[in-house]
């Protein structure tokens, strides 16, 4: 009994040890970035390295605001977001629907070839794509990177996975009471599947407000850049000097994201769950 | 044999005819799905269609993105083979894997087994800390990477050499080393994620099972291996294949990270950081078709012996 404790409170400590290690790999680059964020930049290049600055303030912040106009390149990161997310959803939840609960024919073939499209890779279609849109002058615009992805076969997968397990007879009740399809789509499967909703949005948006390589191709004047784009610039040419600024950008673009997972973790991590399981 | 009577004879006629005339009224009265559906069709036809062709075509041809196309035949795949950072994209692709995917997938499952025992308090934290880097931007994670990993200021190099008394390591600078740091930033980022999955994964299994292996007196670690891995093997499969995929078509955590996107000496380049460069910085749009047309056939490959091995565990 003795040793079957000792073990066990071993086995415990080494399993707290592991869980703070990996703990502290994860937060530190967050804490790192918010320290660097407060320095001046001869405190970032310090011989000795400078844990806590001495005067820490908000100069990189000030200095973001106004020469790179950072809530306008957020706002821009939130309407491309948003704009695709909601594209996304009302494309994907509509297409799941028809899948899921109505019969007609073709339906299985073209189900399995909207699984198979998921094979080609996105680097096939990348000079293609960029080439139509240059065509339809749509470059330096939020179009390319809103419509391609609307209606797209994971979300509609998903969401025909997410509407299969609700039943029939609420549909068909108003059926009877003579609604329209699109009816019964907006003001009925909507609001049950809200949840599904939810999931599937935070992963588009998540995806939408960290996107690099679609606004590298498509968005070229700095006032229409994203967060992801801003950072990166900020050391092309002058090198290291700027970092203060850009890792106030990064707290900056990070903040957003963080308070919506911290208020919708469930619901993200249900939906990448169900996406993969079920997938 | 009796001979059908003409009457009999245009019955069975239309008996023939009527699915057809059927299917055509099933699909009139099945035009909401239809319409419901029509977005992806329209845009697949569009956006993945006509793109696939389109890309099939400029492999065949030199093309900077102006003035007329020249048709060149095969000279495109004859130069891929050639092509020693494209022949080293394909290396690095499975080099990544065979480095981080191990250590990660390992590590994903034991996560998720310590968190799903409820044998640990605050659960829910330290889930939400594993998984907090996955929702963050890689331009932000990355270059706080480069930060920490910097050869002279960086704090980790100053860790080592305080408390170890470890040389500086050259973190981004050293081919073997870049491939280490790009290997944390990935496990940095998908290790939540995977965990996630994981965690799914194991409510499924029915807890007595573990139970009843350490009633009859086996320990942690081989309730661990010989019930928990066992049980476990379709999801894990599952996330193996996730990150064969995902380490061919990494792009973020490459070009952000390492510099240049893909150094140094092209020790970290993937597939898509090669044919993005080719495409977009070289303006060689049909050699970066017939390279991405190349990784599309292996990665078919890879797909069709993914889905085999499924096939045989799900049964």
């Amino acid at each position: 009994m003795f040793y079957y404790r000792v073990s066990r409170w071993a086995g415990n400590a080494l399993i707290y040890a592991l869980l703070i290690a990996i703990c502290i790999f994860m937060l530190f680059p967050f804490l790192w970035m918010i320290i660097t964020s407060l320095k001046y930049a001869d405190e970032i290049f310090h011989i000795p390295m400078i844990l806590i600055p001495a005067h820490p303030d908000l100069h990189a912040y000030t200095y973001i605001i106004k020469q790179y106009h950072i809530f306008n390149i957020t706002w821009n990161t939130f309407m491309i977001a948003i704009i695709g997310t909601g594209l996304s959803l009302f494309f994907c939840s509509l297409g799941g629907y028809a899948f899921a609960k109505f019969k007609f024919p073709g339906q299985g073939p073209l189900f399995s070839f909207l699984l198979g499209t998921m094979v080609i890779p996105a680097a096939v279609t990348l000079v293609p794509v960029f080439l139509i849109m240059r065509d339809l002058k749509w470059i330096d615009t939020i179009l390319p990177l809103v419509i391609p992805g609307a209606a797209n076969a994971f979300g509609i997968f998903f969401m025909r996975q997410y509407i299969s397990t609700i039943s029939d007879d609420i549909m068909d009740a108003a059926r009877m009471d003579g609604a329209g399809e699109f009816t019964i789509y907006w003001r009925i499967i909507v609001p049950i599947i809200a949840p599904g909703l939810t999931s599937l949005g935070l992963i588009f948006f998540m995806g939408g407000w960290n996107a690099i390589l679609g606004p590298l191709i498509y968005l070229k004047t700095q006032s229409h850049f994203t967060l992801p784009l801003i950072i990166r610039s900020m050391t092309s040419t002058v090198g290291r000097s700027m970092f203060d600024n850009q890792m106030a950008a990064s707290v900056i673009s990070i903040i957003p994201l963080l308070i919506i997972f911290l208020i919708f973790q469930r619901r993200l991590m249900e939906g990448i769950a169900a996406g993969a399981v079920k997938g | 044999m009796l001979a059908v009577p003409r009457s009999e004879k245009r019955i069975a006629k239309k008996l023939s005819a009527k699915p057809s005339r059927g299917l055509w009224a099933r699909i009139v009265k099945a035009r909401w799905p239809y319409l419901f559906i029509a977005p992806f069709y329209i845009s697949f036809l569009v956006f993945g269609l006509y793109s696939t062709l389109f890309s099939f075509y400029l492999s065949f041809v030199e093309w900077k993105g102006l003035g007329p196309m020249k048709f060149v035949g095969l000279k495109n795949f004859a130069m891929l083979f050639k092509d020693k950072v494209f022949i080293q994209s394909m290396e690095n692709g499975f080099l990544l894997f065979f480095m981080y995917v191990p250590l990660m997938t390992f590590l994903a499952l034991v996560l998720a087994v310590i968190l799903n025992s409820k044998r640990v308090r605050g659960f829910k934290l330290f889930r939400t800390i594993i998984f907090m880097p996955y929702i963050m931007n890689i331009a932000a994670a990355g270059f706080s990477f480069r930060l920490l990993l910097d050869q002279k200021y960086g704090p980790v190099n100053v860790f080592l050499g305080n408390f170890f008394h470890i040389s500086p390591i050259p973190w981004l600078e050293d081919i073997w080393w870049a491939r280490v740091s790009l290997c944390l930033l990935i496990i940095w980022v998908w290790l939540g994620y995977n965990m996630v999955i994981m965690l799914a994964g194991l409510q499924t299994i029915p807890g007595e099972l573990t139970e009843a292996a350490m009633i009859d007196g086996a320990n942690p670690a081989q309730s661990f291996f010989y019930v928990t891995i066992p049980l476990m093997r379709p999801v894990i499969l599952f996330s193996v294949v996730l990150s064969l995929m995902g380490s061919f078509a990494l792009f973020n955590e490459v070009f952000i990270l390492t510099v240049p996107a893909g150094g140094p000496m092209n020790a970290t380049i993937t597939p898509f950081v090669d044919i993005f460069n080719q495409a977009f910085g070289n303006n060689r749009f049909g050699y970066a078709s017939a390279m991405a047309y190349a990784y599309f056939v292996i990665l078919f490959v890879l797909t069709l012996i993914q889905v085999r091995y499924f096939g045989q565990r799900v049964d």
